[in-house]
């Protein structure tokens, strides 16, 4: 698999994209971020807080545009929000109203052309929407509602409603932020097996070096407000990894390389004097 | 105490609460002894309602028609108003003032006007029901559409959803609970409209039939006509409370029913 496609064959092709909030005097949220994806590929973003991660999610999926530059998805230019991807975020934002199956059935409900055939092929569609949600070890709570879900059983959930209409980009924003250790590590080896399974485009925007570590084909290291990518790294350990995976020595000197960089563009805002820094 | 006790309890207290009060009444009747045409004692109340039951109830079917359709049309324009104001900031920012406006005008002084543009009985009634009952409704609708999360409407934009499609999925399911919640508050108001516009201008309707027991200073078939209408009206909510709970059951879960687990 090529690392680091270049302009033609790449999926998610963003070059010079700059985002400001409001007019002229608004907020840079980002500035001539460059970066390509493979289709295929599972990237993972990481920086310090307030570097602009959520801003990308919402330019790459077309939900805002950019001030500058260029966003190429799937070969065309975004001009409006895509239709191809599927989302999901740190709060699993699961409709209380609906029963499990339910809210994973939600994207057929909207995207074509399941939208036209859901109802004269409601069968295969819960066969679909069930067998995935086994996929993610929540067989037998089709019926129940999400506030009976445990905050790990509600995450599985979103990542399958993400999934259900089988976009060829999912994008997770932050999705195992707010799950204890345990919890998180046993939805990374999930998402890694759902990802191996189907092989979408997947963007992962996180603050967890490990996750991104354990997950990604390729990180990309951002810099603080505004944020541009300052330094991509390929994670070579082999498929499917595992817990023991993050023992290697070259997992951890992968996450202490990019904590160290991270530190550093932390430092580089912190102190206004640049002397010091520099020779780096 | 036992869930099956504490479950009777709140079962009788509303009736203990009620039978206390009355008690209370008579009670002050024996010690202060007033006036029958001042305060006459529930034993009198209740037998001028007797006496009189078939035209009060006559009378408190007026006023409960009058309420009811005034109310089916505050339904009716408050949630398609609150449809409209909930989904559109240039819409809210608008209509809201007005809004306000319209409902601090004291509906006691709508009736003439109302009355000038549709006669006198049952039109002004109605129409009276409605302004009063139709706000809450309005209002709450419009504040459920307005709490939808924003990452829950990106996730269907990101789908190629369209507002409308957001508005059904989402919107009107989320506001569903506060619609219900502002009808238990609109169908009392709507009570409050309806024999408003009956005590000023109309020949029918338990407002009517109060203003002319006062004129004779028959207080114990005020008494009658008061606990008539406070009976539709605890009534009225009842249903809506009832419906709310059979429609929106999700809203207001039980804690005990939370299952754990990985």
């Amino acid at each position: 698999m090529p690392h680091s496609p270049s302009g033609e064959n790449a999926f998610v092709d963003l070059s010079g994209v700059s985002l400001r909030y409001g007019e002229t005097n608004g907020t840079l949220a980002l500035s001539g971020v460059d970066l390509s994806i493979g289709k295929g590929q599972f990237a993972a973003i990481v920086g310090p807080s307030g570097c602009g991660k959520s801003s990308f999610m919402k330019l790459v999926t077309g939900l805002c545009p950019a001030t500058e530059g260029s966003i190429r998805v799937a070969g065309a230019p975004v001009t409006g929000p895509l239709k191809i991807t599927g989302m999901a975020f740190q709060n699993p934002t699961l409709l209380p109203w609906r029963d499990t199956l339910g809210n994973v059935m939600l994207p057929l409900e909207i995207v074509q052309p399941h939208r036209s055939r859901l109802s004269s092929e409601r069968a295969q569609y819960e066969a679909r929407a069930r067998q995935l949600l086994a996929t993610v070890g929540l067989e037998g709570f089709e019926s129940k509602q999400p506030w009976m879900l445990s905050g790990g059983m509600q995450q599985r959930t979103s990542l399958c409603r993400a999934l259900i209409h089988d976009p060829q980009l999912l994008m997770l924003d932050e999705p195992f932020a707010a799950l204890d250790a345990f919890t998180r590590e046993e939805l990374w080896a999930v998402l890694q097996d759902l990802w191996m399974l189907k092989r979408f485009t997947c963007i992962l925007v996180t603050h967890d070096l490990r996750e991104a570590a354990y997950l990604a084909d390729t990180i990309f290291v951002m810099s603080a407000r505004p944020g541009r990518v300052i330094s991509t790294h390929h994670v070579d350990i082999p498929r499917p990894r595992t817990l023991e995976s993050t023992f290697d020595p070259r997992f951890n000197e992968i996450v202490q390389q990019i904590r160290a960089e991270i530190a550093q563009v932390r430092n580089e805002t912190r102190v206004s004097v640049p002397v010091a820094q520099g020779v780096a | 105490m036992t869930s099956q006790k504490q479950y009777l309890l709140e079962r009788a207290a509303p009736w203990v609460v009620m039978a206390g009060l009355v008690l209370l009444w008579e009670l002050s009747i024996l010690i202060f002894n007033p006036k029958p045409f001042i305060l006459p004692s529930p034993a009198m109340v209740y037998h001028s309602f007797m006496d009189y039951r078939e035209p009060i109830m006559a009378h408190a079917m007026f006023t409960l028609t009058n309420t009811l359709i005034g109310f089916a049309i505050g339904i009716l324009v408050g949630g398609l108003f609150g449809m409209l104001i909930g989904s559109s900031r240039i819409v809210y920012a608008g209509f809201y003032p007005l809004l306000i406006g319209i409902n601090s005008v004291p509906k006691a002084a709508v009736v003439p006007l109302l009355v000038i543009w549709l006669g006198i009985g049952q039109p002004p009634a109605i129409a009276t029901a409605f302004l009063l009952s139709f706000f809450p409704i309005a209002v709450n609708v419009a504040a459920g559409l307005a709490t939808v999360e924003p990452e829950l409407e990106d996730v269907l934009r990101s789908l190629g959803a369209s507002k409308l499609d957001i508005l059904i999925k989402i919107g009107l399911p989320r506001s569903l609970p506060y619609f219900f919640a502002s009808l238990k508050v609109a169908v009392t108001l709507a009570f409050v409209g309806a024999v408003i516009s009956e005590t000023l201008a109309s020949n029918d309707g338990i407002g009517y039939m109060m203003l002319q027991a006062a004129s004779q200073f028959r207080t114990s078939l005020m008494f009658a006509g008061l606990i008539v209408i406070a009976s539709m009206g605890i009534g009225t909510y009842l249903i809506c409370a009832l419906i709310e709970k059979r429609m929106t059951g999700w809203a207001t879960r039980k804690q005990s029913v939370v299952t754990g687990g990985g």
